[in-house]
């Protein structure tokens, strides 16, 4: 066991369990606006109530988002000082940044939107819901060029002091790996917010209950899931891709099980990989297809694992392999179920069809799974490294802190958050039963 | 350049302990000044709009100390590894007892909720202070830059102390008593009905405990460390925020004798300013002191970030800090007046 091992699971627990939340909150402030944006220009309150009603789970979701991002600004000091140490010159811009644009914004507008209704004209509050948008998405582009940097290092030098120094900002904010994970990011976290928002809508069908509301929901529900199930695929995910192909090949070679490398690679689409053998077992591909995809070509060599130097190889393959096909097979099933449900609305024939209503209520754990099973592909996949070729993650734990401190702090953070989470689902379950309140009640 | 940032960063931290010290003390007193259900709806509608805008001025302030002095952030932090820990659970408690506080439905979840949320209130209250209280106090740094603060070791304020001594212990004491009558001046601003008579009586009782606090802690810091006052005396400027300090102190004194509860609780704030503000400013240019010897500890300018990153950071972080005091002023501007029962919680 290395000596960065528990910080590890400390930092995957921690952030696994963050993101969840700021995963629905980002997409469903988008949503939230134009539900504010519709109630405006229609004069409808129809509208205006599914905003106050979504407002609640976004108050609810955006606390436990706050709560539990806390302790991941400090466990880069408390649990990876050497990497802060190392790249904090770099990247302590983009950290502070995200506080000073990005979380001032979102907090001082989320009082005023959820607290001050009354107190503010139909237009204020709209502007309200709009910089809570605009605070969460800006805070989730600074944390991704973080992480993108450490993807992708740019706009960086090796100082004397064995420490990376910033060189040039612009290159810095606006790495192209950056650009790329966070379109892919957010088209993510909208996709969630659609699928959320429909399965509300289809559970109140089934149910027979809130009529209207559930139409509003389904309806927007269905048109966001279909949008971003192919913005996802569709340029993002496709260009997220070639971004690996490019600079982290040792990376792809692993997602893909690709042992052996060479043109005309394989796509897996499902089978096992081992690793001592080096072989994928019971595998189902498409011939040719990873060349293309990677490289534009069926005749482009692929590397395979086989062709790196096992200290720069991804250390857990197996995960890393089951972690990306998760991802990439959900993606697909999202745009399958997104057609079908888009396609029965445009029929009209959405709210009747019962079989498809069971669906959309049963889908909407499964863009929190794609979308964990999405960041552990980035996290594992760039093993061994913790900044992509300069600095390997067994070098980034805080020297000083001894494995029965931070067994300790994982054993806290694992019961409070088994708590929180029993807590979170209890509330979330009452305020989906009682659904929207009419205008007036409040 | 390091002497500017080491200012920034120390105001922001400053405007945190400020800004969520009010509503860390509206925590602590929230079982006191509030007794039933609709009075204690009060308190939590006077902080709601604001608490967690108030609380990412600690973020803001954690993300400006990382760039622009990434050395003494990763050394304090990893430092002070299991405080910060309990620190963040706490943290967690409190935030989640307010969401969930709002949605029980039943008075036994209520009550339990009130109960977490005023503990953790007051914990935080206490590390606050006995976090001041180790910055001016020092830590075992060692020749690497490194150290480990222990939670407690023999309670003795030097050596290889630990987070906890008698001194520290001091100043948390201090903080916690600082912010409940911080916090009660807050609520006798922005409430009406009995949550303001209880809060307002109680100022009057917790000022007067604070001032006998305030001395004694003072008294303590020069038995502990002199140099900060040798420091303060030397620095003409810094005489500046003694002044801000103690006409705060005056400021509420005199105010609440007249009953005006806004320009008291800004009196507070000032107070507080002054006393973290002449803290910073004698510690200068230690981050943190070694208590094993001094030129192990951590200075601005050994743990600053490169002159290029610092000067460029400036050129985003004015503009930046405008706009989010922007935002504030808005927002309080916009919650302005009292919360008071008559008109039930207001949150969507």
């Amino acid at each position: 066991m290395d000596q960065v091992f528990w910080h590890r699971i400390q930092f995957i627990i921690t952030v696994t369990y963050h993101y969840l939340f700021p995963q629905l909150t980002m997409g469903l402030a988008l949503l939230i606006v134009v539900m504010k944006g519709l109630s405006l220009k229609n004069r409808d309150a129809l509208y205006n109530e599914s905003a106050r009603f979504w407002a609640r789970i976004f108050g609810l979701n955006f606390a436990m988002g706050v709560v539990t991002g806390i302790p991941l600004e400090f466990q880069f000091g408390t649990n990876w000082s050497r990497f802060s140490d190392y790249a904090g010159d770099v990247i302590g811009q983009t950290l502070a940044m995200e506080g000073v644009f990005a979380f001032f914004l979102e907090s001082a507008f989320l009082g005023l939107f959820l607290y001050g209704e009354r107190k503010l004209s139909a237009r204020g509050h709209f502007a309200a819901a709009f910089a809570l948008f605009l605070g969460s998405w800006i805070s989730g582009y600074f944390i991704i060029a973080t992480n993108a940097f450490m993807q992708h290092p740019v706009g960086y030098t090796l100082g004397e002091d064995g420490r990376l120094h910033l060189a040039d900002f612009a290159a810095f904010v606006l790495n192209p790996w950056a650009l790329w994970q966070y379109a892919h990011n957010m088209a993510a976290s909208v996709l969630t917010a659609g699928f959320v928002v429909a399965a509300v809508g289809a559970y109140w069908s089934l149910m027979g209950k809130h009529a209207r509301h559930a139409r509003v929901n389904l309806r927007l529900g269905m048109i966001t899931a279909a949008v971003s199930s192919v913005l996802l695929v569709f340029p993002t995910g496709d260009e997220h891709g070639k971004m690996v192909a490019r600079h982290q090949p040792a990376t792809l070679a692993a997602m893909e099980g690709v042992f052996q490398g060479g043109p005309f690679a394989e796509l897996a689409i499902i089978g096992q990989p081992d690793v001592a053998a080096r072989k994928l077992e019971n595998p189902i591909v498409l011939p040719g297809m990873l060349s293309f995809l990677a490289y534009g070509t069926f005749g482009s060599v692929v590397q395979g694992i086989d062709d790196f130097p096992e200290a720069d190889r991804p250390g857990n393959i197996e995960l890393l392999y089951y972690a990306y096909h998760i991802m990439a097979g959900l993606g697909t099933l999202f745009m399958l179920t997104a057609a079908v449900g888009g396609f029965l609305l445009w029929k009209g024939r959405l709210e009747r069809t019962r079989w498809m209503l069971w669906i959309l209520l049963l889908a909407f754990p499964f863009p929190y799974i794609a979308t964990t099973a999405g960041w552990w592909t980035a996290e594992l996949g760039r093993q061994p490294w913790i900044v992509y070729g300069l600095l390997r993650t067994e070098a980034g734990g805080s020297s000083s802190v001894h494995p029965g401190n931070v067994v300790f702090s994982i054993l806290g953070f694992s019961g409070l958050y088994i708590l929180l989470s029993f807590l979170f689902v209890d509330h979330l379950r009452r305020q989906i039963v009682a659904g929207p309140e009419p205008s007036g009640s409040h | 350049m390091e002497a500017l940032w080491f200012a920034i960063a120390s105001l922001m931290l400053a405007a945190y302990a400020i800004l969520d010290g009010f509503d860390f003390g509206a925590g602590v007193l929230h079982r006191v000044v509030a007794r039933t259900d609709e009075e204690r709806k009060v308190v939590l509608a006077a902080i709601g709009p604001v608490w967690d805008g108030n609380e990412v001025w600690l973020i803001a302030a954690g993300g400006v100390l990382f760039m622009a002095f990434p050395r003494a952030y990763s050394a304090a932090f990893s430092g002070f590894y299991m405080p910060l820990m309990m620190v963040l659970w706490l943290l967690i408690l409190r935030g989640i007892s307010i969401e969930f506080r709002l949605h029980a439905d039943n008075p036994i979840g209520r009550e339990l909720w009130d109960s977490v949320f005023s503990l953790a209130s007051a914990l935080l209250a206490i590390v606050l202070g006995a976090a001041i209280g180790n910055v001016a106090r020092g830590v075992p740094v060692d020749a690497n830059g490194e150290f480990v603060a222990p939670l407690f070791t023999n309670f003795l304020a030097s050596g290889r102390c630990g987070v906890l001594d008698w001194y520290t212990v001091l100043v948390g004491l201090f903080a916690l008593i600082l912010l409940a009558a911080h916090g009660a001046l807050y609520l006798a601003w922005k409430t009406a009905g009995p949550v303001h008579d209880r809060a307002w009586r109680l100022a009057g009782v917790l000022w007067r405990v604070v001032v006998p606090l305030w001395l004694a802690a003072t008294a303590a810091t020069s038995w502990v460390q002199w140099e900060i006052f040798a420091n303060l005396i030397a620095r003409p400027w810094s005489w500046l925020l003694v002044a801000v300090m103690v006409a705060g102190l005056v400021g509420v004194v005199q105010f609440m004798r007249q009953g005006r509860e806004l320009a008291a609780f800004l009196s507070s704030c000032g107070f507080m300013l002054g006393v973290l503000g002449a803290t910073m400013a004698g510690n200068y240019p230690y981050w943190l002191r070694s208590t094993l010897d001094p030129a192990y500890g951590l200075t601005a300018a050994g743990t600053a970030a490169s002159a290029h990153g610092l000067r460029l950071a400036l050129a985003w972080w004015i503009p930046g800090i405008l706009l989010a005091v922007g935002y504030f002023c808005y927002l309080f501007r916009s919650m302005r007046g009292k919360v008071n029962q008559e008109i039930p919680a207001q949150r969507v």
